[in-house]
């Protein structure tokens, strides 16, 4: 077994400098790395380029570091949700970099899986298209897209052991299991670090190879963006 | 009398068939879960990486880790998956996904759509909608036929920047039931109450109009 556990979430981000390109997992603020989000607001880095499908709200996720101007760039699907994201977009101060949330994911896992580029049919003829080459396939015109290049991912799993193996738990998956292993350096915060030996090799979702360094969170808020509910009749 | 939004959910719900697997938009499309026949075998697929979404959960039995792609609380009904966003949006490129159903800012009678950007005032991003309407087979569109200033949003082409090029099939408003057509839009079903000569006066694109127009079944 080769050792990945770190102590805790500074151990877990060191390397990490103003002016580089991180990923960050998550859909809205389901899966999200908080524990690792709430430490970049400490260590004050700045000028970062994020890869993210969203950018959090006002007060959490990364929301949080666009409130103190520590991003330069962001590369996201969606943004509805975030007033201070649109504002600075729109003013000009933030460079965003809108991308198919289905093209958003393949160019993570594409990065994951040792592939330089892909076609697809998302964006064709939409401002998405411009600058990229198309092709057609089977009759249908495609346009090519790049692997991203990163300096770091950090991902959040429900489960890990100190090999590094993950298991996320419902749609807390999302952009995490696609972003392990999509950087030189991928960072794994769990919620619980189980002993090695304890999670079923049948049931992990990302395999330890993937993941450099591991920790356990010290605490997860979990935060519902939408809670939406029925009555019972 | 033009429709309200459950009542477009109710009327784009006749389209949803037996054994589909089905992605529904945020908004009015959310709604039509609430009305699709019960006894016919359908899933709800979300992007971010489910199938067999279920009703909303419970109060109390909210699960962070459980939503959809709006970022609501939901359920799994037996027989669900999760999936993570690449493995998600494989299966919509490859076709596996029935049936699209997706809001809109603006249509036109080429099958191109917009519903992302307004540029210099809202920009919220694509989200999976550039992605599912470039590769969905079907797709049905669920918007108001006109804006609040009382604009058609049903047009000869697209003002807004594009979401997709020629790829809608049909849409359903508060006025009417359109088919895309390589001809332009085809009025095919009118709103109850609501005239002819009225969806015509609402829409800037021509419309191919071919005998009575039957009101819309919302039973």
């Amino acid at each position: 077994m080769i050792n990945k556990k770190v102590n805790n979430v500074q151990e877990a981000l060191q390397g990490i400098e103003s002016s580089m390109t991180i990923m960050l997992g998550g859909f809205g603020l389901s899966g999200i790395p908080e524990n690792s989000i709430a430490e970049l607001v400490q260590l004050n880095v700045t000028d970062l380029t994020c890869i993210s499908n969203n950018a959090g709200v006002d007060d959490f996720g990364l929301g949080l570091l666009l409130q103190k101007k520590q991003i330069k760039k962001m590369i996201s699907s969606y943004v509805g949700e975030n007033a201070e994201f649109e504002r600075q977009m729109l003013s000009g101060e933030l460079d965003v970099e809108l991308t198919p949330q289905g093209t958003l994911a393949e160019k993570c896992r594409a990065a994951q899986a040792g592939i330089p580029a892909f076609f697809t049919p998302a964006g064709y003829g939409t401002e998405v298209a411009e600058g990229k080459e198309a092709r057609e396939f089977n009759g249908k015109m495609h346009i090519m897209e790049e692997a991203y290049k990163a300096d770091f991912s950090i991902v959040k799993a429900w489960k890990g052991d100190a090999a590094g193996n993950l298991i996320f738990k419902g749609t807390a998956r999302n952009f995490n299991a696609c972003m392990a292993g999509a950087a030189k350096i991928t960072i794994a915060e769990v919620e619980e670090l189980v002993p090695v030996g304890a999670l079923d090799p049948n049931q992990i979702h990302i395999p330890g190879i993937m993941v450099q360094r591991i920790f356990q969170g010290e605490k997860f808020e979990k935060r519902i963006e939408q809670r939406t509910v029925r009555q019972k009749a | 009398m033009a429709l309200d939004k459950n009542d477009i959910a109710k009327r784009i719900a006749k389209e949803v068939k037996d054994k589909y697997y089905v992605n529904l938009g945020i908004g009015i499309p959310t709604l039509v879960a609430n009305y699709v026949r019960e006894d016919i075998s359908v899933e709800f697929q979300s992007e971010n990486g489910v199938l067999g979404m279920g009703p909303f959960p419970f109060e109390g039995e909210e699960d962070a880790d459980v939503i959809n792609a709006g970022k609501q609380t939901i359920t799994t009904l037996p027989g669900a998956s999760f999936f993570d966003s690449a493995f998600s949006f494989g299966m919509i490129r490859s076709q596996k996904v029935d049936l699209t159903i997706l809001g809109a800012m603006e249509v036109a009678e080429n099958g191109d759509i917009a519903n992302w950007k307004i540029p210099g005032k809202m920009v919220k991003g694509m989200g999976g909608a550039m992605d599912l309407v470039a590769s969905a087979e079907n797709i049905i569109v669920a918007m108001m036929h006109v804006n609040k200033a009382g604009e058609s949003k049903i047009l000869k082409r697209c003002t807004l920047p594009l979401t997709g090029v020629g790829c809608v099939k049909k849409v359903v408003t508060e006025l009417a039931v359109l088919e895309i057509t390589p001809k332009g839009f085809k009025l095919l079903e009118r709103a109850p109450g609501v005239s002819v000569e009225h969806i015509i006066a609402s829409t800037e694109a021509d419309l191919i109009i071919e005998g009575d127009i039957p009101e819309m079944n919302l039973n």
